[in-house]
């Protein structure tokens, strides 16, 4: 028996004892999970450089290659593991962060919500995988409250040529590549404050392709559902997230038309306008910070639009997707807690000793 | 698609599990043949669940085959017998690809022996009656079945007779015969239903006579309809169903072949039996059927020997005991870029450290995957992702479960259920992030303090 185990051995290398399964999925690696929202950003990227111009593309850059630098900085400063900037998730918090903020909104609030985004988002907890927090939204808060000015109403809209972000007398100027031509959407105020604020209503197509003033990637519900539509079925996104989101904001958005049948901003101006849909599809359905269970998904995204409607409805802001992210972020793991599914035949019987 | 005959409540399907690629082509056209006597076997004295034989045989004895070298009084426990004829050597001690350490009883093959066609046609020929089998009383089948040696040959290695013996309590209805075969690569119950579907046939009627079952369903998975078609051929005439359900790992784990052919949620932490069912393998219903039959021990078993890391995959009738660098050796011996040898197949099998481990009664095959086969991305952080979540046959939240073992949180570990897991891998398969699931799970079973 001998002489043949030597032989078998003979005609290879050395053999691995790994435990099972010995074989793995290639559909889905971290990587292309993160490869893939920035597949299903595609759209919206696109009409965020075809309203706002320059603007978009320099913010698109600023965003990620801030994101990017401080991640591969923090993580080999502070983990002594750089390498994971390898797997493109400072690519997307970068983009996402991008899309979430004006097109005017100055170069240096953009690197310090970058900084702020991985730094305390992300890096502080682990790394990828780690985190509580949406990091875009964790460092878009930071800068939102910081500097209120350029990411308020105002911020959203440039008076004068070279001009943008004018809070009281603190006027901030672009850089002279973009002051030639500022482009027509980013002269007029967002619809989320222009018109749902007042009371008004819009025009539902501008709502929809994304031809309007607003947060970069927000305008067009068309790129953000196509987009949308890819991840859920690449099923890199959950589906019951946005579907829970929708039937959330819709519910509410439904109720407030009831009592106020003559606004002229109905549910479907809810559900199309600001960056819901973007909130709904890419930035809440964030795996890291959303739970793991069907139902525990299902009722996150019911929840989300729900507070997106509360903050509409109820608060001075004009938009609450970032609120409500941070807030159902803090709720997942209980969700998760909570809906812990009944095992096929039942949970494990408690045997009693005898 | 309906692939359920309209007589069974299940839907043909279960919810959840994956896909992994079948690759059942290496082997699967390769007619069953007879691996030539070995010069020696070592046949281990614990083969199955349940409790070690002794040995009935002292060194330098010579031995029969089918001579029985091994036995224990014990209930869940089963005889293990020669598989060549020849000499008794020395015991010795195995280690067998789970881990275990056992004893076995060497043999060294002397004198004339049964083997080529003359084998084949001795365990799977001749005439396999389907009608007058109520001649025989259950008990007798039960206890032909348990002095046979016969044990689960799916991979569990179970002893068959105790899933014959009556229960009061727990009254029988349905005898499944499970030939789905949902591990890739594997088709040694494919070539067996293909070649000789009539043993199978005689020896589900035979279980299910002995386990009072007034039904019989075989069931298989709808990438073998060839092999579904000779088998309702054969039980032509008989009351003998053939379900073909729909192909999904891992359809062939017992909870998953229940639900998805009769529609009945085996309990966690229960047995078929708790919801009236009886399940078997293909190939423990033949050796049924030749134990009841003709009175011959189990000695022999059908093993695919396939990956892309052998050279030639074949299906091998082999003696139990044979080493597996043996079996690899007839088939042409390991490609240069073979990495794994897998006792079993690659979804639920353990690799091999050493090739002079003996092959067993449950062993069904061995895979040799390649470097290219095994590769997978680096490991990364959990990203919560839950696709862990959505393919787990069982409804389980697997990465908190490996979680929970990892940092031995035993309370969160209970409240995700850990010790329902049934290991089937879907979850390792699935992961984007690589995290070895199973490993910590299986680790965290192990470790969980008892009650």
């Amino acid at each position: 028996m001998a002489e043949n185990t030597e032989h078998a051995a003979e005609t290879t290398g050395e053999l691995e004892v790994a435990p099972g399964p010995h074989l793995a999925s290639r559909a889905l690696t971290t990587r292309r999970m993160m490869l893939d929202v920035l597949i299903a950003l595609l759209p919206a990227t696109a009409v965020a450089i075809w309203v706002f111009q320059w603007y978009a593309a320099a913010q698109i850059a600023v965003c990620v290659a801030s994101c990017v630098a401080t991640e591969w900085l923090l993580m080999t400063l502070w983990w002594r593991k750089g390498v994971t900037v390898k797997d493109c998730s400072a690519v997307v918090t970068g983009l996402i962060l991008a899309f979430s903020i004006p097109a005017a909104c100055p170069w240096w609030v953009s690197v310090i919500a970058s900084f702020v985004a991985i730094a305390l988002g992300k890096v502080v907890f682990g790394g990828v995988g780690m985190n509580i927090f949406n990091p875009a939204m964790v460092g878009r808060a930071f800068v939102m409250v910081s500097f209120a000015g350029f990411l308020a109403a105002g911020g959203y809209v440039a008076r004068t040529a070279g001009v943008v972000g004018e809070v009281g007398n603190v006027t901030q100027t672009v850089p002279w590549l973009f002051t030639r031509h500022i482009p027509d959407a980013m002269s007029q105020a967002t619809p989320m404050t222009a018109a749902f604020k007042a009371g008004k209503g819009f025009d539902l197509m501008a709502l929809f392709l994304g031809n309007t003033n607003g947060s970069m990637g927000e305008t067009s519900a068309l790129a953000c559902l196509i987009g949308g539509l890819y991840l859920c079925l690449r099923r890199t996104a959950a589906w019951q997230i946005p579907l829970g989101a929708i039937v959330g904001l819709g519910v509410l958005a439904g109720i407030d038309n009831l009592v106020n049948p003559a606004a002229e901003w109905t549910a479907l101006h809810h559900l199309l306008g600001g960056a819901f849909l973007l909130g709904a599809f890419f930035i809440v359905t964030d795996p890291v910070s959303s739970p793991l269970t069907p139902w525990g998904r299902f009722l996150y995204g019911v929840l989300f639009g729900v507070l997106v409607m509360l903050v509409r409805l109820l608060t001075n802001y004009p938009e609450g997707v970032m609120f409500s992210v941070l807030l159902v972020n803090a709720i997942a793991p209980l969700l998760n807690r909570w809906t812990i599914p009944r095992p096929v035949g039942g949970p494990v019987p408690v045997r009693v000793k005898k | 698609m309906s692939a359920m005959t309209d007589t069974l409540p299940g839907s043909g399907t279960f919810a959840r599990g994956v896909h992994p690629p079948e690759r059942k082509g290496l082997s699967g056209p390769k007619a069953i043949e007879v691996l030539p006597t070995p010069k020696q076997v070592a046949i281990p004295l614990l083969q199955h669940t349940g409790a070690p034989c002794e040995p009935a045989v002292k060194p330098r004895d010579a031995v029969a085959l089918g001579q029985v070298i091994g036995t224990s009084q014990a209930f869940i426990s089963a005889p293990v017998h020669a598989s060549v004829a020849g000499v008794a050597q020395m015991g010795s001690v195995a280690t067998l690809p789970n881990g275990r350490h056992v004893k076995t009883v060497p043999i060294k093959a002397e004198g004339e022996q049964l083997e080529g066609e003359a084998l084949l046609a001795d365990v799977f020929g001749g005439d396999w009656p389907t009608q007058g089998l109520h001649t025989h009383e259950p008990k007798a089948i039960a206890q032909a079945v348990r002095d046979a040696g016969i044990v689960g040959l799916g991979g569990a290695a179970f002893p068959t007779s105790v899933k014959f013996a009556r229960n009061e309590a727990k009254p029988v209805d349905v005898l499944l015969v499970n030939g789905c075969e949902c591990e890739p690569y594997l088709t040694a119950d494919y070539r067996l239903m293909m070649e000789y579907p009539a043993p199978i046939v005689t020896g589900a009627l035979l279980a299910a006579h002995a386990a009072g079952a007034k039904r019989v369903v075989i069931a298989i998975e709808d990438n073998k309809r060839d092999a579904a078609e000779k088998v309702r051929a054969a039980a032509g005439g008989t009351h003998v169903e053939v379900a073909v359900l729909h192909t999904k790992y891992p359809m062939g784990g017992e909870r998953q072949t229940i639900l998805a052919a009769l529609k009945r949620e085996v309990p966690t932490g229960g047995l078929p039996l708790d919801v009236g069912v009886v399940v078997i393998n293909v190939g423990t219903a033949a050796a049924v059927a030749r134990a009841v039959l003709r009175g011959k021990p189990l000695t022999h078993r059908v093993v695919s020997v396939t990956g892309a890391g052998v050279r030639e995959p074949k299906n091998l009738l082999v003696p139990v005991g044979v080493s597996y660098g043996e079996l690899i050796d007839f088939c042409g011996g390991l490609t240069d870029d073979a990495a794994r040898i897998v006792a079993g197949g690659p979804m639920m099998g353990f690799t091999l450290a050493d090739l002079s481990t003996p092959v067993t009664k449950g062993t069904s095959g061995v895979t040799v995957l390649t470097r290219d086969d095994v590769r997978r991305a680096e490991q990364t952080n959990c990203v919560r992702c839950g696709r862990c979540v959505d393919v787990c046959p069982l409804r389980l939240v697997p990465t908190k479960m490996a979680m929970a073992a990892k940092f031995r949180d035993w309370e969160l570990a209970k409240r995700y259920h850990l010790q329902a897991c049934c290991e089937c891998g879907c979850c390792g398969y699935a992961c984007p992030a690589s995290i070895p699931l199973v490993q910590l799970i299986r680790l965290g079973k192990a470790q969980i303090p008892k009650e």
